[in-house]
């Protein structure tokens, strides 16, 4: 087997948080707990969960701009779980990220060629202030921005266009592995779909792999062609997007599915079953399973003490379920 | 959602209204023209995407438009009957909170964080309703529980940080029902929620309704929230309505071409190729800028299907089926039998 692009394993992020007013005593938010994934090369791995469920700890962590508790991650075979940031930086070149908010990420008082060329002069790539010049005309081109406009600012541009240059400025260093925090849900409908077609069009050219996190599951689904859904810091349920929509196992990933409102109206008026209660907080998850205060057929004795580990279905797929598939299930 | 009777006289009438900004560079519409009606127990969706209008026709109804730079430049907003630019800035206050009501889409910056849930729900019901401290304080109590939220006798006294945002949603909801308003405006009401929380908030505003025939206007830029909530919806672009029907024909058969780009950009039911994804239809380009308008349609340089008259003058929102109305010179489905000359605008 060839080696993954992204190797995840048992992968936990907790940060202390002060307890009290003055602060005496600590207690730690488990945001990632004990993930394990690997994402191949030019794939697309999506990311969902609702908020607070430590999808994007987990993103940041894999990119090392987070520290990691424990476990491991490895980089196209290399283990960079606790390397050091000097070591880390010509990795940096092939793991880049692109941000929801696509004003906040970018410097307001440099132009766009500025943005674009300044990771290209950190690491060295252009030849020169006319080479450089000409890589980011490219990389606009590429993006669907008018190389004409390198010279203007940030504000001058739309949504969608910011978020074009967002994605312009992490291609400009030819990474591998490209983390896509929510990088559509601050965007208008029609803008998304340009923004989504693009990001696939690229992995296509260039054989980038995504960790692709959104909380909305219908681009998800549409991006990635495996999905891992979160819970308190856990996956759930890991599956490819057609197996995951077409027949989800785990009951959170059904809860969540069935909360996405269709943009049918045929659909609408069965009464849908709806997840009652917010998330419960990840500096106590609740006991054994962590969904079960939540979950419609939680089984009392069980569900309530024992953590279910993430095993293999018949299938191929993921779950983290004592009670998905009973009978067909394979310990992992 | 509750059916009214189809001919009772609207609760909302709202006839050619123009909304105007003054800017540096002269006044921009940010609302040009926009008619529609909301029936008693009715729905009324209004879908669109940033800077169509949409949350400036709601500031406009509720009298809430910053003036300057903002105002009502010509039109009528009639309300159960009366006509709310006539009224004095004290009887609009007084309709407004009591009579109609708004939630926004961040009810963080909607509440006001140094005082509690309960002085925040209490306010309006002693302002409007006369209401003793003690009666309001009960009442916000039994508020809070409709819209299900768990322990409302403590909750009462939480300040907004300490609760989730689903929570403080439900707190909006609980403040703007409070008065017992027959016209609901909710701007974007779980744009910022998750969908799990989301779907909880939509069947309250359902249930809600149910039980007070109430109407309310969801504006919303999510086509599922439409499909799942509203019976009649309005598409605007660039401060014009372009379509408008029930819900159930806009999704079936659009006749507005940017309806139709906006239907077919929402990911769904993709049949993957064995080659893999598929790529979603897009509407190419972006929204004019409103400040420099060109003649003709607002939506010609986007539109697959425009053609020279489109770019010669603006074309009238017009009833082209009973209850369907619709801003374009070509409705319906396109027809690729059908030759059409050259289009002489756009690109």
């Amino acid at each position: 087997m060839s080696t993954p692009l992204l190797s995840v394993r048992d992968l936990s992020t907790h940060f202390p948080v002060r307890k009290g007013l003055f602060g005496r005593g600590t207690q730690v938010v488990r945001a990632v707990d004990g993930i394990t994934f690997e994402l191949p090369h030019g794939e697309t791995l999506g990311l969902v969960g609702e908020s607070g469920c430590g999808k994007s700890t987990l993103g940041r962590t894999v990119l090392r701009l987070l520290s990691p508790t424990s476990g491991h991650i490895e980089f196209e075979g290399t283990d960079i779980t606790h390397m050091p940031q000097a070591d880390l930086r010509p990795l940096r070149r092939r793991m880049q990220i692109v941000f929801q908010d696509p004003f906040g990420s970018l410097n307001p008082r440099m132009t766009v060629r500025a943005a674009i060329g300044e990771a290209m002069r950190i690491h060295r790539l252009a030849s020169g202030p006319e080479d450089e010049r000409k890589r980011v005309a490219a990389l606009m081109e590429r993006v669907g921005l008018r190389p004409d406009t390198m010279e203007r600012y940030p504000h001058e541009f739309s949504g969608g266009q910011r978020q074009r240059i967002g994605i312009a400025r992490a291609l400009a260093v030819e990474p591998k592995l490209i983390v896509a925090d929510e990088p559509v849900s601050a965007l208008d409908v029609s803008i998304q779909a340009q923004i989504v077609n693009l990001l696939m069009d690229l992995q296509d050219d260039l054989g980038i792999g995504f960790l692709f996190i959104a909380h909305d599951l219908k681009v998800v689904e549409h991006v990635s062609h495996r999905v891992a859904v979160m819970y308190l810091g856990r996956i759930v349920e890991l599956a490819s997007s057609e197996a995951l929509v077409g027949d989800p196992k785990h009951p959170y990933t059904r809860a969540l599915l069935a909360a996405v409102p269709e943009a049918r109206p045929r659909a609408k008026r069965e009464k849908r079953r709806l997840l009652t209660g917010d998330v419960p907080s990840p500096i106590a998850p609740p006991p054994g399973c962590p969904f079960h205060p939540r979950c419609p057929i939680a089984e009392p004795d069980r569900c309530a003490r024992e953590v279910p580990r993430l095993r293999a279905l018949a299938d191929g797929r993921q779950v983290a379920c004592h009670l998905a598939d009973e009978g067909h299930a394979s310990d992992a | 959602m509750s059916t009214a009777p189809p001919h009772s006289e609207p609760l909302l009438e709202i006839v050619d209204l123009v909304s105007e900004f003054t800017t540096d560079h002269g006044p921009l519409k940010a609302v040009d023209g926009v008619s529609l009606t909301v029936t008693r127990g009715g729905t009324l969706g209004i879908v669109g995407e940033s800077g169509c209008g949409k949350s400036v026709l709601a500031m406009s109804i509720m009298g809430l438009l910053p003036d300057p730079p903002g105002r009502i430049r010509r039109g009528v907003i009639r309300f159960d009957g009366q006509d709310l630019r006539k009224l004095e800035p004290v009887e609009l206050r007084r309709m407004r909170g009591n009579r109609i009501a708004m939630i926004f889409q961040e009810p963080m910056s909607s509440l006001n964080p140094v005082y509690t849930v309960g002085q925040q729900i209490t306010e309006a019901m002693r302002l409007h309703q006369r209401l003793s401290a003690q009666q309001a304080r009960k009442k916000a109590i039994e508020l809070l529980q409709r819209v299900g939220i768990p322990a409302a006798e403590t909750r009462i006294d939480a300040y907004p940080y300490e609760l989730s945002g689903g929570m403080r949603q439900r707190v909006m909801i609980a403040m703007a029902i409070s008065c017992e308003p027959d016209l609901l405006i909710a701007d974007e009401p779980t744009t910022a929620l998750d969908v799990t929380i989301q779907a909880q908030i939509l069947q309250l505003l359902a249930n809600l309704q149910e039980e007070r025939g109430m109407s309310i206007i969801m504006i919303t830029h999510d086509l599922g929230v439409i499909a799942e909530f509203v019976d009649e919806v309005l598409v605007m672009y660039a401060g014009k309505a372009v379509e408008r029907s029930k819900t159930v024909d806009l999704f079936e058969t659009p006749q507005h071409p940017y309806t139709r780009g906006l239907l077919a950009s929402v990911p769904r039911d993709v049949r993957r190729t064995s080659a893999g994804r598929v790529r979603l239809p897009t509407i190419e380009g972006v929204v004019p800028d409103l400040r420099d308008l060109k003649e003709g349609c607002r939506f010609r340089d986007r539109c697959p299907d425009a053609m020279a008259r489109c770019a010669e003058s603006e074309p009238p929102f017009e009833e082209i089926t009973p209850g369907r109305w619709a801003a374009c010179y070509y409705p319906g489905q396109p027809d690729p039998n059908q030759a059409r000359p050259a289009a002489g605008a756009g690109e």
